[in-house]
């Protein structure tokens, strides 16, 4: 019978991603209630021996690769191992760009489907019951798992990341890659410019719409969101006419975002931008129409001209700040 | 190079969703449906790809039902040589892994070499079709690509990762999923639209691929739920100035946020 969770950290640079943990965080919340052990297993070296264990594994497993190798399949093949070994119930990572490539790679081996995304984990007369976004979160789904092991990915920002103190032991692991053909390798990671914080990740974002006019008046975005420490975003209008990268998009067909803070100045709120980010904690409107659909899911609503409205805000937060 | 571009009918992204009569899926009375947005960057591709190397065949494949060869038709109004539709009710739409365990049957009877996706449908946003297709072929992949390049012997790959880009080198055959960005769609052109109408459309079932239905499922819908409606929210009145300053107060004070 298989029991217990195994949960796949990614590591980047050597940091364990804040996402990891929370799924780590989770994986313990529910093995307290049903019991089974907890396995994190993370490649390379980095600090997830000393900063993972803080959030409840029993075991961390830190995998070298021999030799060493940054790709999709070598990662797929070594944790399709580890799932044959150690036979967890369910394996979890976070629903990033790694976690969903991984876990739905490692499903596959496992003639299995994967649940990307899960935005609720409850236990339901000890059974398992998992929440995910459909149609962008204009809608759930309640799914309950039929057979075993369980692959799931859970989305950023979602879960809390509780620090729980559990005696771990720590493994080193050395897994050969001799014979596995590695079809994707990865050469070269770029990052961003500026180092901007990632939509998916941020606690508070600023986004703007057609209602900044022109790309001329995007800084004023990006000034509002260094004073907040914000990520920025963008409607589609704003992506589809160009005067943003379409990594901003916030919506259906961009990116899904559940921050603390949200703040959209001059969006009009269609449905796919309010599919994308209606889940956020506080909403904040901009916007001179004051039939604009937006403020119907705004907490707070600012009607007027954003040109006036946000240097002023930018002033008021600075002043707030310094004191 | 013969490539397959896998194309899913989804609803139209303007679509309020409701929960149907079974409790368990969206209603899809009235609903109007469209090529997945994410699919049309994966058919622009491949017919870019061709064109670049001047020979080989751009072919369709869907997992559907009867509406989706009109979602097809569009693809090969984009220029695409010919469509597969698997349409069979033995295959599970609730089930990624069976229907791209159809769509795997469709690669290899058609002998592909290149497989592009959309990284995900925004239906029920699985989001894991393309992996769960390289998994079964046991082929190379790259998922949520900005950019594609096909040289001799292989790809290279821009992936979309939190915060930047990894640049993936990629051997072929490999199944490759497109994010936005990836290129701009071309529209079809009226003479596009004409020859599509002469273009085949093979119909299959999971017997004239060789598959017995899936015998094992990963899991069952038990509800679909709608978001919790957020509560009435305020205006803040008066000049700019006062408004702002109210903002940061209850964004302070009562939101807790700042």
């Amino acid at each position: 019978m298989s029991q217990g969770f195994l949960v796949v950290l990614e590591n980047r640079s050597g940091k364990v991603k804040k996402g990891s943990l929370e799924a780590l965080a989770a994986a313990r919340g529910v093995a307290n209630a049903t019991g089974g052990p907890v396995t994190a297993i993370v490649f390379g070296a980095g600090d997830a021996a000393s900063r993972a264990v803080r959030f409840g594994p029993d075991r961390l497993l830190q995998v070298f690769l021999e030799p060493e190798a940054a790709s999709r399949d070598a990662w797929i093949e070594v944790l399709a191992r580890f799932v044959s070994s150690l036979e967890p119930a369910c394996v979890l990572a976070s629903a990033t760009a790694f976690g969903k490539d991984c876990l739905a790679g490692l499903a596959a081996r496992f003639q299995s489907s994967l649940l990307q995304d899960v935005t609720e984990m409850t236990l339901e007369g000890g059974h398992l019951l998992l929440k995910r976004p459909v149609y962008a979160g204009k809608a759930f789904e309640v799914v309950r798992p039929l057979s075993q092991p369980v692959f799931i990915t859970l989305r950023p920002n979602v879960f809390p990341a509780l620090e729980r103190e559990v005696a771990t032991v720590v493994e080193e692991k050395r897994e050969s890659l001799a014979g596995v053909a590695l079809g994707a390798v990865i050469e070269a990671i770029r990052e961003s410019a500026g180092g901007k914080i990632e939509l998916t990740e941020a606690n508070a974002i600023v986004s703007g719409g057609r209602g900044i006019k022109g790309p001329e008046h995007y800084p004023l975005i990006e000034k509002l969101a260094e004073v907040l420490g914000a990520a920025t975003g963008a409607s589609r209008a704003v992506v589809d006419a160009g005067w943003v990268d379409h990594q901003l998009q916030v919506g259906q067909t961009g990116k899904t975002v559940s921050p603390a803070l949200y703040l959209a100045v001059g969006i009009s709120g269609a449905i796919q931008h309010l599919a994308g980010m209606s889940t956020s904690k506080c909403i904040v409107a901009i916007n001179k129409d004051a039939d604009a659909p937006i403020f119907k899911v705004a907490n707070y609503g600012l009607v007027g001209d954003l040109f006036k409205i946000v240097p002023l805000l930018i002033e008021e937060l600075k002043a707030f700040q310094a004191n | 190079m013969k490539i397959g571009v896998c194309v899913k009918k989804v609803p139209d992204t303007e679509t309020r969703i409701k929960v149907g009569p079974d409790g368990r899926h969206a209603a899809m009375d009235g609903v109007s449906f469209i090529m997945n947005p994410y699919d049309e960057f994966a058919v622009e591709e491949g017919l870019q790809i061709k064109e670049k190397l001047g020979q080989g065949e751009v072919v369709l494949i869907a997992v559907g039902d009867d509406e989706t060869s009109k979602i097809l038709r569009s693809g090969l109004a984009m220029g695409a040589d010919r469509a597969v539709l698997v349409n069979d009710p033995a295959i599970c739409a609730d089930e990624p892994y069976d229907v791209a365990r159809a769509l795997a049957a469709v690669v290899r009877k058609e002998g592909l070499q290149l497989v592009l996706c959309g990284k995900q449908g925004v239906g029920q946003d699985f989001q894991q079709v393309p992996a769960l297709l390289a998994g079964i072929l046991g082929w190379a992949q790259a998922s949520v690509v900005v950019k594609l390049s096909v040289e001799s012997g292989g790809l290279l790959a821009h992936r979309e990762i939190e915060g930047g880009e990894e640049l993936v080198r990629c051997a072929l055959p490999a199944v490759v999923s497109a994010q936005k960005g990836l290129n701009t769609p071309r529209f079809a052109s009226l003479k596009g639209i004409m020859a599509a109408k002469k273009k085949s459309v093979d119909v299959l079932s999971l017997a004239a691929l060789g598959l017995p239905a899936l015998e094992r499922r990963s899991w069952e819908i038990v509800r679909l739920e709608l978001p919790p409606s957020r509560p009435a929210g305020r205006v803040l009145e008066g000049e700019p100035e006062v408004q702002v300053k109210s903002l940061v107060e209850l964004l302070h004070r009562e939101a807790k946020v700042i």
